[in-house]
């Protein structure tokens, strides 16, 4: 049927429609008001004239079905959405601030800014994707930075939700995705990868440290489908000033296998907030792309390159945290806690682990780590803590360390475990003493307020001993 | 709105529980009565085979027969024909399953069972037990083909089945293209208004998808949301009475294994 018009001053549902905000391909988007709602909203009303692309409906049930179900600061709150058979809208939350489309005349950014872009979107997606969310289409404008700065992804019309049918999937035999963003198996038809995400952003940091689009912007099928052979430049080609750490990191989200890039949102959110300690390969060196011969190679073999495996549930590639206290592990503590994190590591061969060690402030003269004194304590806690992690024999890159400094352990465990989303916190108890009974342990602090699972390791006391 | 939208036409939402292929599983069949009550649901829709394979044939129809009394709607399976009517075209443990049942079923159970319907219409939804195009013929929904067939043959925007032993879901959008779906249990999947869907409920008494526990299916009719659940309940029973009446040994093991 033919969708009502819709003007100023028009009343949908109880929603007082105010003014156009935006009118594009797909959907109309409207400012509107609610008498009981404070918040800003916006109306999205999809266009759904005769000889549309049928995608465009799709995708808007697609987002009808997805948006309800997320949740959280790195989607827009989902209000209300309308009937199909009389007037289709989605009314959701206006964000405040601006996409990260508007910083495209600022391109080329400098490396930390986008490598600190690229992990709050990281973060974003590592929320979206534990939600079984795939979102499909990252790109500047689906991207919204809100007023806190956090990232608010935008636009779930391909997206796909793991745990329901997915509509796009069956329906065209097009892929559908951004050109300039879109990862290898998405141009194949596959759509339930959570870590083309993961290329999508890489797509965007290269395009933002160097000024230029990895991909170009291909218009055909067969120019999307030249990514599945053919490497981009290294960004240190187009910008000398990118360290090797982001090229390796960018370039790794970039791989065409989507095995060979980070586990998770979260991993990769880890690595672009830790720069000192990503693990360098030959990617963060090159300085050009292939060679006609080997890309041609790869071109003629392309059902080799792309073994697509299924996408990981975000559990089997966690990141864990070892809170190590070297003044409460006796060499007993600290072995029983590399035996419980060496059977995580096992069961979970793609987990990170990130060791983290307590530097504890005094409550005065909290600037004392700026003298010499500190800076020396501070560099002995990361060789004591890569001492003690030795002997779990990691491969590098599946590891990290980092000294904290704060006057309370417990909190400076709990913020950590919450910036970084660690998904399991193993750590030591405290020896039984009178001062655990008089203030308290750190473990037990953590373990009531942790954001996910802790384990606290203790050595089996010995039978007969006090209780 | 104009009367077409849901919140005018329902004045206010109702949960129905799907349950099928029963297959005289009493434990299975209790427990999912209590799951789908602690649920809330208010409506049963049964849609077939009660009987065969299973031990307890005259306790299963009593308790069908008392949720028909309540208002439940009850569909005719091919398993209840044959109790009635004869073996006709069956492998051999389901056929001696049969002969066996009909001996233990009273005359007011097999009356039960010859009456029902082969299919119902109710609002949006036909309720039946195999292929929708030819209830009778008892074609089994294994693919996206069978879906399709069936889906065209229906006049309702919803069709809701069994027969399959599989939980699955069809989507067919208005241009023709049609999405299979496996759902996952405890996940509330929306009946987009816009497409027509069949959805297949998993067994009560017998699933073969390799879980064990007993599946059914709760919708609400407001939302049209449908949610799959797996109940488990206890294998270890049914199975020794189904020794215990001489029964093919192999209708015990299966239920262990869920195939």
């Amino acid at each position: 049927m033919a969708a009502p018009r819709i003007s100023p001053g028009s009343v949908i549902d109880g929603f007082t429609v105010d003014s156009q905000v935006h009118r594009g391909g797909m959907a109309t988007i409207w400012a509107v008001k609610k008498p009981g709602i404070d918040t800003p909203l916006i109306m999205k009303v999809p266009r759904l004239a005769e000889g549309e692309d049928p995608a465009t409906i799709v995708g808007f049930e697609m987002e009808q079905m997805i948006l309800p179900r997320l949740s959280g600061p790195h989607v827009p709150k989902f209000v209300a959405a309308g009937d199909f058979r009389t007037l289709p809208y989605i009314v959701m939350e206006w964000i405040e601030g601006k996409s990260l489309h508007t910083r495209l005349p600022d391109l080329p950014l400098p490396p930390a800014e986008v490598a600190d872009i690229g992990a709050r979107v990281a973060t974003a997606l590592d929320a979206l994707h534990r939600q079984q969310v795939v979102h499909l289409d990252v790109k500047p404008s689906n991207v919204m930075v809100r007023p806190s700065g956090e990232m608010a992804l935008i636009d779930f019309g391909l997206s796909h939700h793991l745990l329901l049918p997915d509509l796009l999937d069956e329906e065209f035999r097009l892929p559908y995705g951004t050109a300039p963003y879109m990862a290898p198996e998405q141009v194949l038809g596959q759509r339930s990868e959570p870590r083309s995400d993961l290329f999508a952003l890489g797509s965007l940091m290269y395009f933002f440290v160097t000024g230029t689009r990895p991909f170009g912007d291909p218009q055909t099928l067969k120019g999307l489908k030249k990514r599945l052979w053919r490497d981009p430049p290294p960004p240190r080609k187009l910008r000398p000033e990118c360290p090797p750490w982001l090229q390796e990191i960018i370039l790794r989200c970039l791989e065409v296998d989507p095995a060979q890039r980070h586990p998770t949102a979260a991993q990769l959110a880890l690595d672009l907030r830790t720069p000192g300690q990503v693990s360098l390969t030959a990617r963060s060196e090159r300085m050009t792309q292939d060679g006609f011969i080997a890309a041609f190679k790869r071109r003629m073999d392309l059902d080799h390159i792309l073994v697509i495996d299924k996408g990981p549930a975000p559990g089997d590639a966690p990141i864990i945290m070892a809170a190590v206290d070297f003044n409460t592990l006796g060499d007993a503590a600290a072995e029983a806690m590399r035996a419980t994190i060496r059977q995580l590591m096992i069961a979970m061969p793609r987990a990170r682990l990130a060791c983290v060690n307590v530097l504890k402030l005094r409550r005065i003269g909290i600037d004392s780590t700026l003298d010499d004194e500190g800076e020396h304590k501070h560099l002995q806690r990361l060789i004591e803590l890569r001492h003690w992690a030795r002997p779990l024999e990691l491969p590098d890159g599946s590891v990290t360390f980092h000294v904290l400094e704060a006057t309370s352990p417990a909190d400076a465990i709990l913020d950590y475990a919450r910036a970084n989303h660690i998904d399991h916190i193993v750590m030591g108890a405290r020896e039984r003493s009178a001062m655990r009974s008089l203030l308290g342990s750190v473990s037990g602090e953590v373990a009531a307020e942790a954001p996910c699972t802790v384990t606290v390791v203790r050595v089996r006391a010995e039978d007969g001993a006090a209780p | 709105m104009n009367g077409d939208h849901p919140a005018s036409r329902k004045a206010r939402p109702v949960q129905i529980a799907f349950l099928t292929d029963i297959h005289s599983n009493r434990e299975a069949l209790t427990a999912v009565l209590a799951h789908a009550r602690a649920r809330g649901a208010q409506r049963f829709v049964l849609l077939g085979d009660y009987v065969g394979y299973g031990p307890d044939p005259e306790w299963t129809i009593e308790t069908i027969a008392g949720l028909v009394a309540e208002g439940a709607i009850a569909i005719r399976g091919n398993h209840d024909e044959a109790a009635v009517g004869g073996v006709n075209g069956m492998n051999s443990n389901a056929a001696q399953a049969i002969d066996w049942t009909s001996r233990q079923l009273s005359k007011a159970s097999l009356d039960f069972l010859s009456k029902l319907p082969l299919s119902v219409i109710d609002d949006d939804r036909l309720y039946v037990h195999a292929d929708a195009s030819a209830p009778h013929r008892w074609l089994y929904v294994v693919d996206g083909e069978a879906a399709r067939h069936s889906l065209e043959a229906a006049e309702t925007r919803l069709v809701f089945s069994g027969h399959v032993h599989v939980p699955a879901i069809y989507g067919l959008s208005n241009i023709g293209k049609l999405t299979p779906f496996r759902p996952q249990p405890g996940i509330a999947i929306p009946l987009l208004a816009q497409r027509r869907w069949l959805a297949l409920i998993g067994s009560v008494g017998q699933p073969r998808d390799g879980d064990p526990a007993a599946g059914y299916a709760l919708y609400n009719d407001y939302s049209a949301e449908i949610v799959f659940h797996r109940v488990p309940y206890d294998v270890e029973t049914t199975a020794q009475k189904i020794r215990a009446a001489g029964l093919p040994a192999g209708l015990a093991s299966r239920l262990f294994a869920g195939h």
